[in-house]
C-alpha cells in the first residue's frame, strides 16, 4: 500500500460517525464558527478566488467546480431581485449516505458554510432542501439553524459581520428527481417536482425566478475548513483537477461497510483494505463495483481494482465518480438483478414530464426482468441497448441518462451473462432446432 | 435579430424567437406535440429535437432553445431522423391502437406524425398502460388511455382559461392528465382543450361518434352567440351542422372559441319553425306562406308598423326590414330588446374603442357593471392577458369570479363619479388606461355620461408613442347590435317609443328577448327560426334561416365588419330572411329593390358603405354630453351563460351545461 491515506488532522469532518454532540458548544470546540467574521471580511472575490484555487469540484455528482459555479451569479441586482443559495440536502442516490452524516452529526458546519457561500455570491438566504425521509437528520438541522440563529451566527447582522442572512430547511416529500437542481426549485416553490427546461440557468432565473445557485451539502460545509486552512492545504490531496478529501461511502460486500473521509484518488484496493477489511471473501470474489452510486455504470473486478477514486480515474473505466457512493458486488451477486432493481427504481422515480423517460424506463425495466429470467430473446439485448441510447440524452433532466447508463454497463460488461441466462431459459427448444 | 443556418439556409429571426421559429422561417417542418404557440413552452414531447452546433453532442429540444447567431441547425441528419423515430416509438408504446374507433382520426398529430417520423413497427413486446376515464364534464370527453401527456390542456386551463381545473398527477408511466376530484370542468372555454389535444385523449362529448372529418364539409362562417364576432368553421354533412371549430383570427377570437359558440349547435336541430304558422282561435295552427301572407296583408296597417330586431341577426336582414318600413312610411325599428335606450348619436360612445386586441395592451382597466366572463369570454382572455403584461384591473359591480384578480370597488354605481384616490391615481398614472362598460351598466341612468365623462377625465383618449389610444369601450352581448345601430335600429327611448306608438303591426325579427306584452293591440309577425319566446307570443309565424343557413353580414363589438357563409339549408319550408322581407314587400303592396342576396347586400352597401369593407368600420371620436349622475347597484343581465338565446335554449348541451355546471350544486343540495 503506497498511497498516502489522509492522516486524522487533515479531516474536514471530524465528526462524522457522532461520536461527539452535534450541538454548537461541541461544533465550536471543533472549530465551527470559529471567528467567521474575520472570513466574511475577506470580501465576495477573495472568497470566490480561494474557493478556485482549492480546485473543489461539486460533490453532488456532476463535478463542476465550485468557485466557478458561484462566480456565475449576479454581482449586483440591477431590477431588485435577491439572489439565493439553494443547498440539496435531498440525498436519494442509492448508495448514497454522506450528507446524512453530516446533518445528522456536523450541522453547523453546513450551516456556517452556507453563511460563508451565501456571502460569497450575494445571496440573501439559504434554504436547506432535506430529504423526505430524513426524519431525525432534519430535526437536527433545524435544531442548530435555531441555536445558530440564536447565537446571532446567522440571521440580522450575522456572525456581527454586518450581513444579513437566513437560513430555511425545507423537507421534501420524498421524490427522488427533486434531487435534481430545477426540480428541487420547483418542489421549493410549492409545485410538483419537475425538472425545468434550461436555459434559463438558475444563477439566472432560479427559485422565484431570482438568481440561485443549488450546491449539494458536502460542497458547502468544506467550505469554512477550506477557507481556514487555505486552499493550497486542500489542493494538497489527490490528483491534478481531483483535488481534495472526500466523503467514501462503501457498501456491499465488503467486510466493514462505512462512510469514510478520505483523499481523493485513492486506489480502490487501497480504499477497500484500509477502511473496509478487504472484500468479502477476498479479491477474487470481486465480481463488479458501481462506485459512484446507481447512476454510473458499474466498472468489472478487473478495471476497478487499482483504479484511482476520483472524477477523472473512473471516467477512464468508463464510470464516474458520482457521489462517491461505492456499491461493491461479490460473485455470489445475481448482477442482471442487481441492474433491473435499479431499472425498477428509475422507472419509479421518473417524474414522467418527458417522453423518453417516462416511457423508456418502464421498457427498461420490463425488459430487465426478463432478461434476468432468461425469457427474453438473444435480439433483444441489443433492441435494450437501442432503447437506452433512445433515452440517453433526449431528456429534459439527467434522471433519463442515468437510468440508461447502468444497463449499457451491464450489457458492455456481462452481455455472455445475459445470453447464457436467455439460452439457458431457451435450452430446449434450441436443442430440438438444432437436431 | 439572429442570424443562423438552417439545413444550410440561413434566416434572420427576430430577437428572443426560438430554434423551431427559426426552423419554420426557413421552411423547415419541425414535428411538434407539447410546443403551441399560444401557451407557455413546456418542452417535455422531445418530439422537435434537432441539432445544433455549436452546443452538446446530442439533439436539443428546438422549442425551448432561444435561436442565437452563427448557430448550425440541422433538421434532416442521421442524428434527427433516430431522435424522432425514437420519440414517436415512446409515445406509440402505451398509446392504444384503437383509431378505427377514435374521434381524433384523421385529424390526429399523433397519427399525422408517425406516419412522417415513425418507424415502421414497434419493438416493444410488454402490456401497454391503460388508464381510468377521467370525468371532465358534459363537454369533454376523455380517453385518458390516449393521453400522450403533453400538457397542452393543463398549460391552457392554467394560462389562457385561468381555472386551474385540469393537472398532472402522478409521476414516471403512472402520471395522468386529470380534473381535480374528479369535477367537471366549469370554465367557458373548456371546449378549446379538445382542439388543442393533439391525440384523441381528449374528445368533444357532444360530436361523439358523430362523423369523420373527411366527410364533412367546411364553411367559413362568423359566430352569433356574442358580439365577439369569432371566426369560425362550420363542419356539415348533408343539411346539419355537425360541429362548430374557431379559425383563426389574431385580431378576434385568436384561436379560440368558447363553449356556447362551439356546442349550441345542435340547438338548431331542435324547437325549429319549419313551417309558417297563423293564429286562429287563440291557437298557432300550420299555414302555408300563402296564408300566412295574407293574414299579415289583412290587418291593413299602412305606416302603423313597427318592428323589434333579435341578437343574432346579419345586417342584410336589418337592412332589408328597415327598407321595408321606410317603403310603408315607418322609422320605428328599434334593436334593444330589454328597454336599454343609451344615446346613439355617436357610434363612437357605444363601441369598443380599444379593439380586442388593443385591450390586451392596457395598463388600468375599470369593468364598469360587467361580467366579461360570461357577456364575452374572449374579451375576458384578453383582459387576463393585460394583466399578465402588468395592467391593474378595478371592477364596479356586485363581486364575482372573472378568473384573476380585480379590485372590486363595490356596487354602486355613483362610484363613476366618486373613484377613491388611489384608484384615480392609477388611471392618471396609466399610459393606456381603459375602461369596459357592460350592457348591466349602460342600463342605469346617468351611467353612460359619467362613464364618458370619467374617459374624459383620466384622458382615454389620447396620442402614445404607438400610436392612437382610445381606452372607452362599451361591451354588447348581441352580435345583431353594431350592425343594427350603423343602419339605425335605435329610437330615442328605446323599445318604450314603439310601445308607445301602438303599432297596428309589429315585426319582430327573431326577437325573444322582448316582453311582448307590451304590444297587446298589435298583430305580431315573428320571423324567426326558434319556437321560443317570441313565436309564443306571435299570431303570424315565417320560418326563417339560422345563422349557419343563411350568408350575411356581422359587425362586431369592436366595430369589425366580417361575413360569414351558408353551410347548410334552413329545414323545411323555412326561407332566408331577406327573402322572406322581400316577399311580404311585396304582398303590402310596396316591393323591395332587390330579388337576390346579392342585390340586398349590395343595395345595403350603397346605404351604408362601411359594411361593405371587411375589417374596422371607423367611428370618429365625438362623444355627446350626456346627463352624468348615476347612482344605485348594477345587475348583470346574464342570468345563465349557457342559455342566453333561442338556439342556445334548444341546445341538448348547453341544457346539460347549465343544469351540471351552473346549478349543479344547488341540485345536489336539494337531493341531500
Amino acid at each position: 500500500m503506497s498511497f498516502d491515506f489522509l492522516s486524522d488532522k487533515d479531516r474536514i469532518f471530524t465528526n462524522v460517525y457522532g461520536f461527539q454532540p452535534w450541538n454548537l458548544k461541541a461544533a465550536e470546540a471543533r472549530g465551527d464558527w470559529d471567528n467567521t467574521k474575520d472570513l466574511i471580511a475577506w470580501g465576495q472575490d477573495k472568497i470566490i478566488d480561494e474557493m478556485k484555487a482549492s480546485g473543489l469540484r461539486g460533490r453532488g455528482g456532476a463535478g463542476f467546480p465550485t468557485g466557478m459555479k458561484w462566480s456565475f451569479m449576479p454581482k449586483e441586482s440591477k431590477d431588485g431581485r435577491p439572489s439565493f443559495l439553494v443547498i440539496n440536502a435531498d440525498e436519494s442516490e442509492p448508495g448514497s449516505c454522506k450528507d446524512r452524516e453530516i446533518l445528522r452529526h456536523d450541522p453547523h458546519k453546513l450551516i456556517e458554510g452556507a453563511l460563508i457561500a451565501g456571502f460569497a455570491m450575494r445571496a440573501r438566504a439559504a434554504y436547506i432542501y432535506v430529504r423526505g425521509e430524513y426524519i431525525r437528520e432534519a430535526e437536527v438541522l433545524q435544531a442548530a439553524v435555531d441555536e445558530a440563529y440564536e447565537a446571532g451566527l446567522i440571521g440580522k447582522n450575522a456572525s456581527k459581520s454586518g450581513y444579513d442572512f437566513d437560513v430555511f430547511v425545507h423537507r421534501g416529500a420524498g421524490a427522488y428527481i427533486c434531487g435534481e437542481e430545477t426540480a428541487m426549485i420547483e418542489s421549493l416553490e410549492g409545485k410538483k417536482g419537475q425538472p425545468r427546461l434550461k436555459p434559463p440557468f438558475p444563477a439566472g432565473a432560479g427559485l422565484y425566478g431570482c438568481p440561485t445557485t443549488v450546491n449539494n451539502v458536502e460542497s458547502i460545509a468544506v467550505v469554512p475548513t477550506i477557507l481556514r486552512r487555505g486552499a493550497a492545504w486542500f489542493a494538497s490531496f489527490g490528483r491534478e483537477n481531483n483535488k481534495g478529501t472526500k466523503l467514501f461511502q462503501i457498501s456491499g460486500h465488503v467486510d466493514k461497510p462505512c462512510v469514510v473521509e478520505e483523499a481523493m484518488s485513492i486506489p480502490f484496493r487501497d480504499l477497500i483494505e484500509k477502511h473496509c477489511g478487504g472484500i468479502r471473501g477476498g479479491w477474487d470474489n470481486l465480481l463488479a463495483v458501481i462506485p459512484g452510486g446507481s447512476s454510473v455504470p458499474l466498472v468489472p473486478a478487473a478495471q476497478i481494482m487499482d483504479a484511482p477514486m476520483d472524477f477523472d480515474g473512473l471516467k477512464e473505466v468508463g464510470s464516474g465518480l458520482g457521489t462517491a457512493a461505492v456499491i461493491v458486488m461479490d460473485k455470489s451477486t445475481d448482477i442482471v438483478q442487481a441492474i433491473s432493481r435499479l431499472s425498477y427504481f428509475y422507472k419509479h422515480e421518473s417524474c414522467g414530464q418527458c417522453t423518453p423517460c417516462r416511457e423508456g424506463t418502464g421498457w427498461m425495466w420490463r425488459v430487465m426482468e426478463r432478461m434476468r429470467t432468461g425469457d427474453a430473446d438473444i435480439s433483444e439485448i441489443d433492441t435494450l441497448y437501442e432503447v437506452t441510447k433512445q433515452v440517453e440524452g433526449h431528456t429534459i433532466c439527467a434522471l433519463g441518462d442515468a437510468a440508461a447508463w447502468p444497463i449499457q454497463g451491464l450489457i458492455k460488461h456481462f452481455r455472455p451473462e445475459m445470453e447464457r441466462r436467455i439460452v439457458e431459459k431457451q435450452g430446449g427448444g434450441l436443442m430440438e432446432a438444432a437436431e | 435579430m439572429p442570424k443562423l443556418t438552417v439545413d444550410g439556409i440561413e434566416v434572420e429571426v427576430p430577437q428572443g424567437a426560438t430554434v423551431l421559429q427559426a426552423c419554420e422561417a426557413a421552411g423547415k417542418e419541425i414535428p411538434r406535440f407539447c410546443y403551441h404557440e399560444r401557451l407557455s413552452i413546456a418542452g417535455n414531447c422531445r418530439m422537435c429535437l434537432v441539432e445544433v452546433k455549436p452546443g452538446p453532442p446530442k439533439p436539443q429540444a428546438s422549442c425551448a432553445l432561444p435561436a442565437m447567431d452563427n448557430q448550425e441547425v440541422r433538421t434532416n441528419s442521421d442524428m434527427v431522423k433516430k431522435a424522432r423515430e425514437g420519440v414517436m416509438e415512446f409515445l406509440l408504446i402505451n398509446h392504444p391502437l384503437d383509431c378505427p374507433i377514435c374521434d381524433q382520426g384523421g385529424e390526429c398529430d399523433l397519427q399525422d406524425q408517425s406516419v412522417a417520423y415513425g418507424r415502421g413497427g414497434s419493438r416493444y413486446d410488454e402490456n401497454k398502460r391503460a388508464v381510468t376515464e377521467k370525468y371532465m364534464g358534459p363537454i369533454i370527453k376523455t380517453i385518458m388511455t390516449r393521453c400522450i401527456h403533453c400538457t397542452r390542456c393543463v398549460r391552457f386551463a392554467e394560462e389562457v382559461a385561468g381555472t386551474e381545473q385540469i393537472g398532472a398527477i402522478g409521476r414516471g408511466e403512472n402520471m395522468q392528465i386529470t380534473s381535480y376530484l374528479e369535477k367537471a370542468v366549469s370554465s367557458e372555454l373548456s371546449g378549446n382543450v379538445i382542439d388543442l389535444c393533439p391525440v384523441g385523449a381528449l374528445t368533444s362529448r357532444p360530436y361523439a361518434y358523430e362523423a369523420r372529418p373527411w366527410e364533412l364539409k367546411k364553411t367559413m362562417g362568423i359566430d352569433v352567440m356574442d358580439a365577439v364576432g369569432t371566426n369560425i368553421r362550420f363542419d356539415s354533412r348533408g343539411r346539419e351542422v355537425m360541429r362548430v371549430l374557431p379559425r383563426v383570427n389574431d385580431d378576434v377570437n385568436e384561436e379560440w372559441a368558447h363553449d356556447k359558440t362551439r356546442y349550441a349547435v345542435d340547438g338548431l336541430m331542435r324547437r325549429r319553425l319549419d313551417r309558417p304558422y297563423v293564429r286562429r282561435d287563440g291557437k298557432l295552427v300550420p299555414a302555408s306562406w300563402a296564408e300566412a301572407f295574407q293574414a299579415i296583408a289583412a290587418v291593413n296597417a299602412g305606416s302603423s308598423m313597427g318592428a323589434v330586431a333579435g341578437d343574432l341577426l346579419d345586417c342584410e336582414t336589418l337592412f332589408a326590414a328597415r327598407e321595408l318600413l321606410a317603403a310603408m312610411g315607418s322609422t320605428l325599428i328599434e334593436g334593444r330588446q330589454t328597454g336599454l335606450k343609451y344615446d346613439v348619436s355617436s357610434l363612437s360612445a357605444v363601441n369598443f374603442n380599444s379593439t380586442l386586441n388593443g385591450i390586451e395592451t392596457a395598463d388600468a382597466i375599470l369593468l364598469v357593471g360587467t361580467n366579461p366572463r360570461w357577456e364575452a369570454p374572449l374579451v375576458n382572455t384578453r383582459i387576463r392577458k393585460a394583466i399578465k403584461h402588468g395592467a391593474k384591473v378595478y371592477a364596479i359591480g356586485e363581486e364575482i369570479d372573472l378568473t384573476y384578480k380585480a379590485e372590486w370597488l363595490g356596487n354602486d354605481m355613483g362610484l363613476l363619479a366618486t373613484l377613491p384616490d388611489a384608484v384615480a391615481d392609477v388611471f392618471k398614472g396609466a399610459a393606456r388606461p381603459a375602461l369596459i362598460m357592460g350592457g348591466g351598466a349602460l342600463g342605469v341612468d346617468g351611467a353612460h355620461g359619467a362613464a364618458l365623462a370619467l374617459a374624459e377625465t383620466f384622458n382615454m383618449v389620447r396620442d402614445t408613442e404607438d400610436g392612437p389610444w382610445n381606452g372607452f369601450n362599451v361591451l354588447h352581448m348581441a352580435a345583431s347590435r353594431m350592425g343594427g345601430l350603423m343602419l339605425g335600429w335605435a329610437q330615442p327611448g328605446g323599445i318604450a317609443d314603439l310601445v308607445a306608438a301602438k303599432p297596428k303591426l309589429l315585426v319582430a325579427l327573431g326577437a325573444d328577448e322582448v316582453d311582448f306584452t307590451q304590444f297587446d293591440g298589435s298583430f305580431k309577425v315573428f320571423i324567426g327560426h326558434h319556437g321560443d319566446k317570441g313565436a309564443a307570443a306571435a299570431d303570424v309565424i315565417l320560418p326563417s334561416a339560422a345563422y349557419p343557413e343563411k350568408n350575411g353580414t356581422y359587425v362586431n363589438v369592436e366595430g369589425r365588419v366580417q361575413m360569414s357563409d351558408k353551410a347548410v339549408f334552413a329545414p323545411g319550408d323555412a326561407r332566408e330572411d331577406w327573402s322572406i322581407l322581400r316577399a311580404l314587400s311585396e304582398v303590402l303592396g310596396h316591393k323591395l329593390p332587390f330579388d337576390t342576396f346579392a342585390e340586398c347586400r349590395s343595395a345595403m352597401v350603397a346605404a351604408e358603405p362601411a359594411l361593405g369593407v371587411e375589417g374596422l368600420a371607423s367611428f370618429d371620436w365625438a362623444p355627446p354630453k350626456l346627463t352624468a349622475s348615476p347612482s344605485g347597484p348594477v345587475g348583470y343581465p346574464i342570468k345563465d351563460f349557457y342559455l342566453t338565446n333561442a338556439i342556445a335554449r334548444a341546445s341538448g348541451t348547453m341544457q346539460r351545461c347549465s343544469a351540471e355546471l351552473l346549478h349543479g350544486e344547488a341540485m345536489l343540495e336539494a337531493a341531500e
